[in-house]
């Protein structure tokens, strides 16, 4: 069974902090059609700043300490909305493995459920809002599904399928939160650059897995 | 998607801009503000906070200039928590302006109804209460073109209420009283805008909404976020009648009222075509026998380099005409004295 310790995690951040350097402006350009257009700038400002902190790190963190550390990290960079929300989410899912130097597939799994529960608590946010949590959430069922004898590969695979076709589905949403809620029917037709944006977290987290699976 | 020219802004490295302005602020400005020690996004009036007075944090994020950091100074706020470009705060630079503006008797945070304000400004309250130092939140709504209440936005407006707040601070009101007034302000407060060009980060240098060349967004927010609907371009006089007929009736006022009002620019329109909507605005004031104590026009919440403009009406009564003359003094603003 692979196990996954802290330069795992180390490494897996820095593979977010690359894929969201190259959909940056794909990102923005989302939020601009129903948001302010600095949706990518402040993903990136957030895991840029993750990358520099944990390159930083000794070998021997945890990987509940590189999850709390990015967590610190991303919300003094970056602020904002998302700035809250991953910070919470990345503080559940170092506690949902604290104390352990390594982790399996069922700690991965509760490590998603995790960040889904921390986004939806800080956020007071339910899935059908048009949110990231439409990605989350479902992403969050599917790799608990997976989880009883589950591999890596298959949790985070099965997490990523479901994030993104919760994305998707965004797009036929009435926003009911943040600021896309006051366009009513405008925001119709468009996904979510939130969603969009976490599904493509949870599919760099299952292409990471890939390459780590047994 | 096409490659559209990018938009001329004179820049170093677009991360720094914010850092770079605050810098060129402090030394403009070194006799009203002063950057924390434990933050370098938490700016402090220098005059500002005393003991057993209650503190005034205002912030959000930046690209609003003069806003938030302009109205920082004695007998307005004490501090402002600075974010990144239309990104709120977190907590720390928060965290560090509260302790700054500590007399001892509370904080109020006070900034516009955002999600990610409201989430940051929390989790600041949530670690300040550790530190035994209580902040309470008064969010600003003066945006009347979103209809749902709870979800409307704080915009120009903030200008009157967090003058209002600043005034019972700098008089020395109880907590309990500074937070009554901050409310009431709030709910005195009245804003419509129109954006006719959108506005560019510095980032990315593209417009962040698109309109065609004879279209404005009516109703929109200070963040280059569309509006609440799209509509024809059309004379000043007719779109400021639409945004007077709507804060009207939304304010319903009586014959013999007296308003302040902000004629604001939005960054891109020139003081000439602020004027010209001064000027229906004050005949349109007069048909319905509303009086004006005072007024400003001008960059005083601005989205950047949008073109666009708001206008508000400050409801005035006693207690808060009395608060909207009281003297201060801030690096940006300055009333009496």
């Amino acid at each position: 069974m692979a196990t996954l310790n802290g330069a795992d995690f180390v490494a897996l951040f820095h593979a977010i902090a690359q894929m969201i350097e190259r959909e940056k402006d794909h990102l923005s350009a989302l939020d601009g059609v129903i948001g302010d257009g600095d949706h990518g700038v402040t993903m990136s400002i957030g895991f840029q700043a993750v990358d520099k902190a944990l390159a930083d790190e000794a070998p021997d963190r945890t990987p509940a300490d590189i999850c709390m550390l990015a967590a610190k990290t991303f919300l003094n960079a970056v602020g904002a909305s998302v700035g809250p929300l991953y910070a919470t989410a990345l503080m559940r899912a170092g506690a949902a493995v604290k104390g352990k130097s390594d982790v399996g597939p069922e700690d991965v799994a509760d490590m998603i459920a995790a960040m889904a529960a921390g986004i939806e608590h800080r956020g007071k946010a339910e899935p059908g809002q048009k949110t990231m949590v439409d990605a989350w959430h479902p992403a969050a069922e599917a790799a608990l599904g997976a989880k009883a004898g589950g591999s890596l590969k298959d949790i985070t695979a099965a997490a990523a399928d479901a994030g993104r076709a919760g994305a998707e589905a965004t797009a036929s949403l009435v926003a009911g939160k943040g600021r896309s809620a006051n366009l009513g029917d405008r925001a119709v037709g468009h996904i979510d650059p939130g969603a969009a944006s976490a599904a493509m977290i949870l599919d760099t987290i299952a292409q990471w897995a890939s390459e780590r699976a047994d | 998607m096409n490659p559209a020219p990018k938009v001329k802004k004179l820049l170093n490295d677009p991360d720094n801009a914010v850092d770079e302005m605050l810098e060129g602020i402090l030394l403009a400005h070194p006799d009203h503000l002063v950057m924390s020690d434990e933050h370098n996004r938490a700016i402090i009036a220098k005059h500002g906070p005393r003991p057993g007075k209650v503190g005034l944090v205002i912030g959000g994020g930046s690209g609003h200039e003069p806003t938030f950091v302009g109205f920082v100074g004695r007998g307005l706020a004490d501090a402002a928590a600075i974010g990144n470009v239309f990104a709120s705060p977190p907590p720390d630079p928060a965290i560090a302006c509260a302790k700054a503006a500590s007399g001892g008797e509370g904080v109020l945070f006070m900034y516009g109804n955002y999600a990610g304000d409201v989430m940051n400004f929390d989790m600041a309250t949530e670690l300040l209460a550790m530190d035994d130092i209580e902040a309470r939140t008064v969010l600003t709504t003066d945006d009347v073109a979103v209809e749902n209440l709870e979800r409307r936005r704080g915009v120009a407006g903030n200008f009157f209420i967090f003058k209002a707040a600043g005034a019972a601070c700098d008089k020395m009101l109880s907590f309990d009283e500074c937070e009554r007034i901050a409310r009431k302000a709030n709910a005195h407060t009245f804003t419509m805008g129109v954006g006719l060009t959108a506005c560019s980060l510095p980032q990315t240098r593209v417009p962040s909404f698109e309109l065609g060349p004879e279209e404005m967004e009516i109703g929109l927010g200070i963040h280059g976020e569309p509006g609440v609907r799209k509509g024809p371009l059309d004379t000043a006089d007719a779109v400021t009648d639409e945004i007077v007929d709507t804060i009207l009736a939304e304010m319903d006022p009586e014959p013999g009222e007296k308003v302040a009002v902000l004629v604001n620019s939005l960054g891109a329109t020139p003081l000439m075509e602020l004027y010209i909507v001064n000027r229906r605005l004050n005949q349109r004031l007069k048909d319905r026998d509303i009086s004006v104590h005072a007024s400003w026009v001008g960059p005083y919440c601005t989205s950047l380099d949008m073109s666009g403009m708001s206008i508000t009406l400050h409801r005035l009564d006693g207690e808060l005409t009395g608060l909207l003359d009281h003297p201060c003094d801030c690096a940006m603003f300055r009333v009496g004295q």
